[in-house]
């Protein structure tokens, strides 16, 4: 056990994972002499050296297409996206070949390959560089997502993500990086891809987070006045654990998912569609989805705040469920709620 | 079927007049793969590469079987001088358990790690920073194996070559980049699209050698592959070649290539690359006049054969849709 802040466990991760294994490097822009604009290779270019440990050009397409091809051949290469945004340009690399080569070689050809991406809002940094954009990814068979939510399972997630012989891209929530947690470190540090936690449990709803909402739902549980949650992180939105969330519905009754992206799309969506579809026998209140508005993601502080779903919001719309028993509506189709 | 494969490869790298037999192969299953999709035994699309064989064989005869291939769509000649069977090739093109990946992936997509093809990419210019990658597999693990790209003049235009070959030169990858400009991409003749001539004049702004070569001379494709390669393996970098062919057939299945000027065609047919380096062979005494019938008929009925072995394959079952979804 060791207390680290967030992006020292994801360097403390990629660091435990070279030293165990000499096919896994690491490259991306500003990775190796900088060691990452978030601080999350700190000190690997030093142990390491320049062959494993490489900054690219400013070429998502050109570095993301070389990690499948190293992946491909026998290396395990741990990529970053400095700002999932920039996937965009890169997209075809991650979803159309790495996700399908597996399938397009009869299963001869594994692509063992980490994309590392900072996601998320939060720190002011304008709608091109505060999104989540998991939608991107969750309709790509053949590729893992997780998502991570505090230096515990950014340690154990990403050595996880890193042994996985299938692609994978793990989601920073960057406004996490400096938070400080406990972090479990060594083999029994790793946590298995496809299994949720449940930091909290209590018995009036399910409560399911994911990355940075995972805080929220546990702050919002945590200052509940007359009800208690279960507190679901996800931790890999694909595959999801299904069985956890099922189980906790079964049990409480209730489901309130909380993301951080825009409504249309999220990835709550299937959530509570395979909730209603699996439980829905066991349902006291209809499932709410608690996201983002459609719309993009604002630069003033003020703004920016009001548009992520935050803990008294969440407890809100989860006090409102409770009492009347219906969807409450979303705050943006509020009376006066766009002055 | 691997040792058969490798078998094959070992051929038209130690051997010319095999390097010939295999160029027949390929001109004899592209022509019946159009036969096939004529009579409607056979769906989806297709992209054959007559005229292009001396390209195909040139590059396989220089290359080990460790090296890696990233190629196109365009790959059933490709697969061939690699050593993949036609049967492992047309199986794949019709759909059945016969072919490279169980006939689940169709034309654009084969592949046989034994000898180094990576599964086929049907995304233009896709496969170029994926050669840089398995060149940086070479690098990292000290081995001497190179890797390459395949790409046609299209992907020219595309970022990925822009950054693919960027990244290649800047971290000095054993990679080889190898643009077959056969004149057309899709639809469009290459000067509507590619403001210079040379497609291997871009070499310049990496700081890499480029070559022009002529991709109707299979003596000449190997000559220059061999020693881009040497050069790689050294641990002096990458190279640009562009192979100047011509695609006597259209972009697909479906395209009669109206576009195509009065006369070009037969211009290059008059240097069609399996002609002409037949007369060679014959000249340097390597192979028999009377030879050149005899070849051509009995890779026909080896190639027919295949074909009715495809055809009484079964089709994949439907697990096989739910099945190498993850590895």
């Amino acid at each position: 056990m060791a207390r680290m802040r967030m992006n020292q466990a994801i360097a403390a991760a990629i660091a435990d994972e070279m030293r165990e294994n000499p096919d896994v490097v690491v490259f991306g822009e500003d990775v190796a002499v900088a060691e990452g604009p978030f601080k999350t290779s700190d000190g690997l270019l030093a142990e390491f050296g320049p062959l494993r440990v490489r900054d690219t050009p400013i070429a998502e397409m050109g570095f993301m297409g070389a990690a499948v091809g190293a992946a491909a051949t026998g290396l395990r290469p741990v990529t970053e996206i400095m700002f999932v945004e920039f996937l965009g340009v890169a997209l075809d690399q991650l979803v159309t070949e790495a996700a399908k080569f597996s399938y397009l070689s009869g299963g001869v050809v594994k692509v063992p390959m980490v994309m590392r991406a900072s996601v998320g809002a939060g720190l002011g940094f304008g709608c091109q560089h505060s999104q989540v954009m998991e939608s991107w990814m969750v309709g790509a068979p053949g590729l893992k997502i997780v998502m991570i939510s505090g230096p515990h399972n950014a340690y154990g997630l990403t050595r996880a993500a890193i042994r996985d012989d299938n692609p994978v891209a793990v989601l920073e929530p960057r406004i996490l990086y400096a938070v400080r947690g406990d972090v479990t470190t060594g083999a029994e540090g790793i946590i298995p891809l496809g299994q949720a936690a449940v930091p909290v449990s209590g018995d009036d709803i399910t409560l399911v987070g994911c990355g940075s909402t995972v805080r929220t739902c546990l702050e919002a549980a945590g200052d509940a006045d007359g009800w208690t949650a279960d507190v679901i992180d996800l931790q890999t939105l694909q595959p999801w654990d299904t069985e956890t969330v099922l189980d906790s519905v079964r049990r409480t009754g209730r489901l309130a998912v909380v993301e951080e992206c825009p409504y249309s799309g999220g990835w709550g969506a299937d959530i509570v569609s395979t909730v209603v579809a699996e439980a829905f026998g066991d349902l006291s209140a209809p499932p709410i989805r608690i996201t983002a508005p459609d719309v993009h993601v604002p630069f003033g502080k003020e703004l920016e705040q009001r548009y992520l779903p935050n803990a008294e919001y969440v407890a809100g719309q989860v006090g409102e469920l409770l009492a009347n028993g219906e969807s409450p509506p979303h705050w943006w189709e509020r009376d006066g709620a766009l002055v | 079927m691997s040792s058969e494969v490798l078998a094959r490869r070992e051929a038209v790298r130690s051997d010319r007049s095999a390097r010939y037999e295999r160029m027949v192969e390929i001109r004899t299953l592209e022509d019946a793969v159009r036969g096939l999709f004529a009579e409607g035994l056979v769906h989806g699309t297709t992209h054959t590469c007559q005229g292009q064989e001396a390209v195909a064989v040139g590059v396989a005869s220089a290359l080990r079987p460790t090296d890696t291939v990233c190629c196109t769509y365009r790959g059933h000649g490709h697969a061939m001088a690699l050593g993949m069977t036609p049967l492992q090739v047309c199986g794949e093109i019709m759909g059945r358990v016969v072919g490279s990946i169980g006939g689940v992936g169709g034309s654009m997509h084969l592949c046989d790690t034994s000898i180094g093809l990576l599964p086929t990419f049907a995304i233009v210019g896709a496969g170029v920073p994926v050669a840089a990658g398995a060149a940086l597999t070479a690098q990292v693990r000290g081995t001497d194996d190179v890797a390459v790209s395949l790409f046609g003049d299209g992907a020219a235009n595309i970022g990925a070559f822009h950054e693919g070959i960027n990244l290649a030169a800047i971290w000095n990858l054993p990679a080889i980049f190898i643009c077959e400009n056969n004149q057309y991409g899709e639809y469009s003749p290459i000067a509507t699209t590619t403001p210079i001539a040379n497609i291997a004049d871009r070499a310049g702004a990496y700081g890499i050698p480029g070559e022009v070569v002529d991709g109707q001379d299979v003596d000449a494709v190997n000559a220059a592959v061999e020693a881009a390669a040497a050069r790689a393996r050294a641990g002096d970098g990458p190279s640009l070649l562009e192979m100047k062919t011509y695609r006597y057939a259209g972009h697909s299945r479906s395209d009669t290539a109206p576009y195509r000027p009065e006369g070009e065609l037969d211009e290059w047919y008059e240097r069609d690359p399996i002609n002409t380096f037949g007369a060679r062979l014959v000249a340097e005494g390597l192979l028999a006049e009377a030879d050149v019938a005899t070849i051509a008929a009995r890779i026909s009925g080896d190639v027919d054969a295949a074909i009715e072995e495809v055809k009484a394959a079964a089709a994949p079952g439907v697990a096989s849709m739910f099945e190498n979804i993850l590895a």
